[in-house]
């Protein structure tokens, strides 16, 4: 059980928060934004941090899952969650297609595949307007509805994103312990022991490569029933990097890492906004800085802070590492 | 005896200083507004936020509105809808505004009605597609002409000089595409053929080969629809092709930035555009030439050259303080009935007459079909 | 038709020297330190910017005079994100990397927005805008500055490699940096002079094109992936390779532009990057890399 500790720490934190501050802006629209960013990083984690495979098109996935979503449920009156189904299902199948083909390239070859195959998406989005509404977008779409419960307020939201984002930090954390989970960390190390070992190494890096663009999928459809409304921009090149930068930020191969950028890169432009013309600058500037110095991320990076503290104050008792940390150093 | 009088005059002291705070909280009208002050669609936004800051400050100089200052709280979208949907819930919820004017563009604009329409909040947009109004919502007004205006304007004139065939080159982004639609749906029922229809992507830096494909069609007139940096370099691309044929731009490139831009190129293109840039040539009869005169000096002055985009900013601040000021109070369905109910209000754009039906009352006679001739702007007869 | 075809031609191959140049700056500094620098389209962006801000105006510099110092300030820019933005991080993962420079590329276009403001700019033209026709096709005389320019900066890119010692100092590093050290070269100073000459050319192709394609705080962003996608398409370690993919991109755009669909030009030049990375993984020119077991 102490596996899931950090787990717990983070649900009881999502209970507390609206209780302590009901009605708060940043508890009831800036955290849903940040979880459905968590959702979307510790996915991408997986395949970043786990299986070292960078992805620069993430935002193609969350963007086909948001349009199928937003496609059948305005043009069809479907079920949302039939549309939600369908959309996992045709993002799982476009990941499954195109993994064999860019899985085999490496480094920056890898970074351009995935970028264009995002470039692709958006450009799509934005010309075939018979279908997507084109630039101007797609609205009235429909709140989603549980046995009657109509997801309609913030608050609703914020359980309904929070509860997701829980319940995929669970099954990343189970993942990434299980038989799969240890093949993929392998993989990272080095590919060509991975294999000697008898490990298939093409099935495990397609099936984390589907699994990361599911988990994209489920989040453009929750995106895409909570704002009501949704355009191309949502889904560009630049959201593809705010995604990677977050699971970096937090820290590669550390599931709390990627939550724990996800909400940082949220939370960080809410309290730019006062500096206005300087906030693009001051941006940048913290992302570069926070790189240069905590190139292992800010959560790891913090963690042995703390942890160094902690041993200063207390040298007799030394803290049990956390198993986050075994994940990070393999 | 003593402590409880003093307990009781410093429960009754708390009270009072609490009542005061919220006396002070309510004693300005917050009107919220998310603009791409940066970005690619930053002509618009910017001297949008400049002439809000500008105009605001002057009402509060004259004692505000109903006794009461004004106070505006802005957020800069940098184009992006999604960045818009998240302001807008920062407006809504976090600052309580009273009323939001702004959303320079369509994009952002659409993105952010299911919101203001959930909430209840009186919305004046300053972004041009007809879809914003299109059908009507019931918070959901906008000040700016029309794409679908922009469209019959520019075919009104073309029929003038019996150009029956046109070749349509239009930006990717969405003010490009929604005036493609605009342009597509009205050319048949205006008798004009559209022989050619191409795009460019926002940045593109060369537009020859779309141009070049119609150079060979029987196109007698170019129609560009666009904002940025792409009509400019259509239009220098066309002189470069050597293309004689008439070319027509769009309400989006209605600044004097253009004409720097596109150069000697620029000679001869028409397009619509509101009185604001031609203020100065207007006849004195003109019902809206003080207005836009003593706008264009007061801008001019602290800022440099007028954009029709700013005077938007202006219609949709006034609208709002008059039907404020109508309404006697901030309270949102009051002042949004009042918003409705705004008729000969003289803007920069034209004279409004808003009504149930018509949520921005403008008809087309609030454009004027613009050429421009050595380097500066002249009214079509 | 056929002149058509010409006109497709020639627009693409002055778009594609463009992106040639931005794609060989990618080159360089991958070469050299096996960073993909995305601040490499805001080298583009300064020098254009700084061009117009130096020369604008009644107490504007000479021509001449502010091309020169535009240029030499994007070369400091380039040198100073070297020295305090890459050396820093050295021995960071490829992701890490990225994010500087994204980072750093965010940066700089913050810069710029308050140091020159939102607005567009033109450069004027160097020699007049007076077309030149070539059968039906017509070119401005700037189209040929940017050719001839990228041209001769190409060759004396190569010969800086392939004729000079600093040249071949700079290839040994990125051959093998101890290997390097140990022969006595000064590694920290060959990794300036790349990204010195990095941001040289980006800040030539600015100036370059100013005058045909505008420049804006944010112009930057759209050259920078265009000009990564060349180098890709090229094979990133092969310089020559760059300058092929950028060439190869701008031609396939304008065609797809003007034969296939201009909506979903750009997305034809992603597509067709595609199938050559599924055919060749390391780009058309680029040699098949060995992996380190």
């Amino acid at each position: 059980m102490k596996r899931l500790r950090g787990l717990f720490l983070l649900a009881l934190l999502v209970v507390v928060l609206p209780i302590l501050f009901p009605d708060n802006y940043y508890v009831t629209v800036v955290a849903v934004s940040a979880a459905l960013h968590a959702i979307l990083a510790v996915g991408l984690n997986l395949l970043m941090g786990y299986a070292g495979l960078i992805s620069l098109g993430h935002a193609a996935f969350f963007g086909v899952g948001a349009y199928t979503s937003a496609i059948i449920t305005t043009r069809f009156d479907l079920n949302p969650w039939l549309a939600m189904a369908a959309g996992i299902l045709l993002t799982g199948c476009i990941a499954f297609i195109m993994a064999r083909p860019i899985l085999r390239l490496k480094g920056h070859y890898l970074a351009m595949a995935t970028l264009g195959l995002g470039m692709i998406v958006q450009i799509v989005l934005v010309q075939a307007e018979g279908l997507t509404g084109g630039p101007d977008g797609l609205g009235g779409i429909p709140p989603l509805s549980l046995f009657g419960w109509e997801v309609d307020s913030d608050l609703r939201w914020y359980m309904v994103m929070s509860t997701v984002m829980l319940l995929v930090v669970w099954l990343a954390l189970n993942l990434i312990d299980s038989r799969s989970g240890r093949a993929l960390r392998a993989l990272h190390g080095s590919e060509v022991a991975a294999e000697m070992m008898g490990i298939d190494t093409t099935a495990t890096k397609t099936g984390v490569f589907v699994i990361a663009a599911i988990s994209a999928s489920l989040a453009g459809s929750l995106f895409a029933h909570q704002q009501a409304f949704i355009s191309p921009d949502s889904f560009s090149f630049f959201f593809s990097i705010e995604l990677v930068t977050m699971v970096v930020l937090g820290g590669m191969a550390s599931t709390f890492g990627a939550v724990f950028g996800a909400f940082v890169l949220t939370f960080l432009p809410e309290l730019l906004v006062v500096f206005e013309d300087y906030e693009v600058m001051i941006f940048g500037a913290i992302l570069m800085l926070m790189m240069i110095f905590l190139p292992q991320g800010l959560f790891v990076g913090l963690q042995g802070l703390l942890r160094r503290l902690l041993q200063q104050r207390a040298p007799a008792r030394l803290p049990a590492p956390a198993e986050e940390d075994k994940h990070g150093a393999a | 005896m003593n402590i409880r009088k003093t307990l009781s005059a410093l429960a009754v002291s708390a009270l009072m200083g609490l009542s005061a705070t919220q006396a002070i909280a309510a004693d300005s009208i917050k009107i919220g507004s998310f603009l791409a002050v940066t970005g690619p669609a930053s002509f618009l936004g910017d001297p949008e936020l400049k002439t809000l800051q500008m105009y605001i400050e002057k009402i509060n100089a004259k004692g505000g509105v109903n006794g009461k200052q004004l106070e505006l709280v802005h957020y800069d979208t940098s184009g992006k809808a999604k960045e818009a949907v998240g302001f807008a819930k920062r407006l809504i919820k976090k600052d309580r505004v009273d009323l939001i004017v702004g959303g320079s563009t369509s994009g952002s604009t659409l993105a952010v009605i299911p919101l203001v329409e959930k909430d209840r909040i009186p919305f004046i947009s300053l972004a041009g597609s007809v879809k914003i109004i299109d059908p009507v919502k019931k918070w959901v007004f906008k000040v700016p002409h029309t794409d679908r205006m922009a469209a019959a304007k520019i075919f009104e004139d073309m029929k003038k000089r019996g150009i029956k065939r046109i070749a349509l080159i239009s930006g990717s982004g969405g003010f490009g595409k929604s005036g493609r639609a605009q342009v597509l749906a009205l050319a048949p029922k205006q008798g004009i053929e559209v022989v050619a229809d191409e795009s460019y992507g926002a940045k593109d830096t060369d537009m020859t080969a779309q141009l070049t494909k119609i150079r060979n069609t029987d196109a007698q007139a170019i129609l560009c629809f666009g904002f940025g940096t792409g009509p400019a370099i259509v239009t220098k691309n066309v002189r470069q092709l050597g293309i004689k044929l008439p070319l027509y731009q769009s309400h989006g490139v209605a600044s004097k930035k253009f004409i720097e831009l596109a150069g000697e190129s620029a000679e001869g293109v028409r397009l619509p555009a509101s009185a604001l840039l031609v203020a100065d040539k207007l006849p004195a009869s003109d019902p809206q030439k003080p207005l836009l005169m003593a706008y264009k000096d007061r801008f001019e002055t602290k800022y440099g050259p007028v954009s029709t985009f700013g005077g938007h900013a202006y219609d949709g601040l006034m609208i709002a303080v008059q039907a404020i000021e109508r309404a006697g109070s901030t309270d949102k369905a009051k002042v949004r009935d009042q918003i409705e109910q705004t008729k000969g209000f003289i803007g920069t754009g034209g004279i409004f007459n808003m009504s149930p039906k018509d949520h921005l009352g403008l008809d087309l006679s609030a454009f004027k079909m613009l050429e421009i001739k050595n380097g500066d702007w002249t009214i079509v007869k | 038709m056929a002149d058509q075809i010409l006109q497709f031609l020639l627009t693409g191959i002055t778009v594609g020297a463009t992106y040639a140049l931005v794609a060989l700056g990618f080159a360089i500094i991958y070469n050299a330190s096996d960073v993909v620098n995305f601040a490499q389209g805001e080298f583009v962006m300064i020098g254009a910017m700084s061009a117009v801000a130096l020369s604008a105006g009644d107490n504007g510099l000479p021509m001449p005079v502010a091309l020169l110092l535009a240029v030499l300030i994007t070369v400091c820019v380039g040198v100073l994100l070297q020295r305090f933005a890459i050396a820093p991080a050295r021995g960071a993962s490829v992701v890490t990397t990225i994010i500087i420079t994204i980072g750093a590329s965010i940066f700089l276009r913050g810069v710029a927005l308050l140091v020159w403001g939102k607005d567009i700019f033109a450069l004027p033209a160097f020699s007049g805008e007076q077309p030149i026709h070539i059968g039906q096709a017509t070119l401005l005389p700037q189209n040929l500055w940017v050719m001839g320019g990228t041209g001769v900066m190409v060759l004396g890119v190569h010969w800086f490699f392939s004729h000079t010692a600093v040249g071949k100092a700079v290839l040994a590093c990125s051959c093998n940096r101890t290997a390097a050290h140990l022969m006595g070269i000064n590694v920290g100073l060959m990794m300036l002079i790349a990204y010195g000459l990095s941001a040289f050319l980006g800040a030539m192709a600015g100036v370059l094109v100013a005058p045909i394609t505008f420049t804006s705080y944010d112009a930057g962003v759209m050259l920078g992936l265009k000009g990564f996608s060349a180098a890709i398409l090229g094979g990133m370690g092969n310089p020559m390779g760059a300058v092929a993919g950028g060439l190869l991109l701008g031609l396939i755009e304008s065609l797809s532009a003007g034969l296939i669909s201009s909506g979903y030009k750009d997305a034809i030049g992603f597509v067709i990057l595609l199938l050559v990375l599924f055919f060749r993984p390391s780009g058309l020119f680029g040699r098949a890399s060995v992996e380190r077991v």
